[in-house]
């Protein structure tokens, strides 16, 4: 940019600047078309219905990712504990199948088994669909909520957050665990065999189970994107590199950052919700410290502070895990943990950082090829432009 | 109008674990003036600011607006009219000029305007940028501006956040002669309709543009004048001034 405003003539590359910069901003949307494009598209015809069913998981973790890009990477907040909120979504999504599998007026299997036989009257509400699709909303929402209130206020942050919200998740996974009347324990909730009527046995809902699953991956894209270019977006990033500063401009930090937090405590509670389906089951495995940190390490891995960044990454983490596992079932882990050391020492940014480093560099090359002769580089701008 | 808008201190003292960094300082600010605050290193010229700024707690009253500052919180001073810069320039560097003019307007926009992205520059903010002379640089990061432009800019966002109180903490600080020159310009323009505070240290950027200037040592103010009145004053002279304006004579 700067060598071309040092050129003599600067009518038409001040006219190119600003036309780059009005468009600049909606590039993001194209590749979320691409993303939607082979989600929903490619995706589906070329995959068994077993590894698209996989894919609805990875895109799940991608949900919650999406969150976290927003709270962690434009917000500075490291959620590490973003297991907790996607464990609530998953069992409220959870107790709905396993009341529905159960049938009318029926107790759940393990309630039979380990406690009273006599339904808890919490658990009763989520006979409701729509009660329990407001309780993955709201729930999460509340909670993280009244922890980001706490926290915030106090100007707790960095790593006192981060350990926080990381033993927040342990705590939550060990309650599960422990409550073995009113959560199936270790087994968590299995046997669901429906959603929401459709039969999940049936290879077409679970098609079906899928591209919902993909099209709110779709939706809390763009709702993201939609974010990071409002002036909230803005705020936002001022906020994680400037916090103190915020307050003069007449704002609270706190409200800002509980905001995104609880944004992002609502997406992961919403891919938790879908992974039930998907899976068939929910078990605290899937809510734990660990699951949270695959989540972070996805987030990590594709770039945390872009729009598709975490998306991405989250969906490449599931799909290593995947295929790595079936790989090598010992020693799986040690792979997935020397990639993530390779990417953090050479591309701290993630990988989405490359392809606009790329382009650049493209660019530039171009540029310098075209440079010796001034006015013809100045023709072919205004042909491209 | 000008009443009830200027700033008044009576009896502030902040302490630090015992250590009286200022003691008992009556301070009214005016409308319209430029008003600087000079004294030596440690003097607590910018301790004061932190205090009626919600950054240090302090006792007794800053009455502004029939509401008193010392007991509101940063963004609510800020909220009540009330801006200021910090020594070092603290702009948002990844933003642009215009996105950091813009974020300043955030006092005047509705929760929900807060999710819409900008259409169009605002008419306030192409004013400041307009009146900080950087219209031309909108579009560049604020990280990439030299060290003068950040504190126009700063200006800038107070301008847009329609601040009518500043406090400018060594604005002028690292500048060069001609920089000095144009942000004292600055300074006088947008003056008039505004209660500005200038802590100074550079003597011939005070005697410029001072309207009035509060010589504050050890905690207290000394006295209070024109630039005359307090080269003229022999405490001054002891404690701050002496070697300035000898210097200043010779100049």
């Amino acid at each position: 940019m700067t060598d071309i405003q040092t050129r003599p003539t600067t009518a038409t590359p001040a006219r190119a600047v600003v036309r780059r910069s009005s468009l600049k901003p909606f590039l993001p949307l194209v590749g979320i078309a691409v993303l939607a494009i082979f989600l929903l598209v490619i995706a589906p015809a070329a995959l068994t219905s077993f590894r698209l069913n996989n894919l609805g998981k990875y895109c799940c973790y991608a949900i919650a990712a999406v969150g976290i890009g927003l709270a962690w990477g434009r917000g500075g907040m490291l959620v590490l504990g973003q297991g907790l909120f996607f464990g609530l979504g998953a069992y409220a999504m959870g107790m709905h199948l396993k009341l529905e599998a159960a049938g009318p007026d029926a107790v759940p299997d393990f309630m039979m088994n380990f406690g009273s036989g006599v339904l808890p009257a919490w658990w009763e509400p989520f006979r409701s669909g729509p009660f329990t699709i407001a309780a993955i909303i709201v729930l999460p929402a509340i909670v993280a909520a009244a922890l980001g209130f706490a926290v915030f206020k106090r100007r707790i942050k960095g790593a006192y957050f981060a350990i926080l919200s990381q033993a927040l998740t342990v705590a939550f996974a060990a309650l599960l665990v422990s409550q073995i009347k009113y959560t199936g324990g270790q087994t968590g909730l299995n046997s669901l065999s429906t959603f929401f009527g459709y039969n999940l046995y049936d290879p077409v809902n679970k098609q079906m189970v899928y591209f919902i699953t993909a099209a709110i991956l779709i939706v809390m894209l763009l709702v993201t994107f939609q974010l990071y270019r409002s002036r909230f977006g803005e705020l936002l990033i001022a906020t994680r590199d400037a916090e103190e500063r915020v307050r003069f401009l007449g704002h609270d930090p706190a409200n800002i950052k509980v905001v995104a937090f609880v944004i992002a405590a609502i997406m992961a509670s919403i891919g938790g919700a879908m992974f039930v389906p998907l899976a068939g089951l929910i078990n605290p495995r899937e809510v734990s410290a660990l699951a949270s940190i695959m989540l972070i390490a996805g987030v990590a891995l594709g770039g945390r502070a872009s729009l598709l960044g975490p998306a991405i990454g989250a969906l490449a983490v599931g799909y290593g895990r995947t295929s790595l596992s079936e790989a090598f079932p010992d020693q799986w882990t040690y792979f997935l943990g020397a990639l993530f050391i390779v990417v953090i020492l050479l591309i701290p940014n993630g990988l989405t950082s490359v392809v606009p480093k790329l382009w650049q560099t493209i660019r530039r090359r171009r540029q310098s090829t075209a440079a010796p002769s001034t006015p013809s580089s100045l023709e072919r701008m205004e042909a491209s432009s | 109008m000008t009443a009830p808008d200027h700033l008044e201190i009576r009896g502030l003292s902040v302490s630090f674990d015992g250590f009286k960094a200022i003691q008992d300082v009556d301070l009214t600010l005016q409308q319209g003036r430029l008003h600087f605050l000079i004294g030596p290193n440690g003097a607590g010229k910018t301790t004061l600011v932190d205090a009626v700024t919600g950054l240090a707690k302090a006792s007794g009253h800053a009455q502004y607006r029939g509401k008193d500052l010392l007991s509101l919180k940063s963004h609510q001073v800020v909220r009540a009219g009330v801006g200021r810069t910090f020594q070092t320039a603290t702009v948002f560097e990844e933003l642009s000029v215009l996105q950091n003019l813009d974020i300043a307007g955030g006092v005047h926009r509705s929760a929900w305007g807060m999710v819409l992205a900008r259409r169009s520059v605002p008419a306030y903010v192409e004013e400041a940028l307009e009146t900080i002379g950087l219209s031309e640089l909108r579009h560049r990061p604020a990280g990439i501006l030299a060290h003068g432009q950040k504190q126009w800019l700063e200006i800038g966002m107070l301008l847009v956040q329609d601040a009518k109180v500043m406090f400018l903490d060594e604005t002028v600080a690292g500048m060069s002669a001609e920089e000095r020159e144009e942000t004292g310009e600055l300074l006088r323009r947008i003056a008039p309709d505004r209660t500005i505070v200038v802590i100074e240290h550079d003597m011939d950027f005070v005697r410029t543009f001072a309207d009035i200037v509060t010589v504050m040592h050890g905690g207290k103010v000394l006295t209070e004048g024109s630039v005359a009145e307090i080269q003229a004053n022999p405490k001054v002279q002891e404690v701050y001034l002496g070697r300035s304006a000898e210097g200043a004579a010779h100049a």
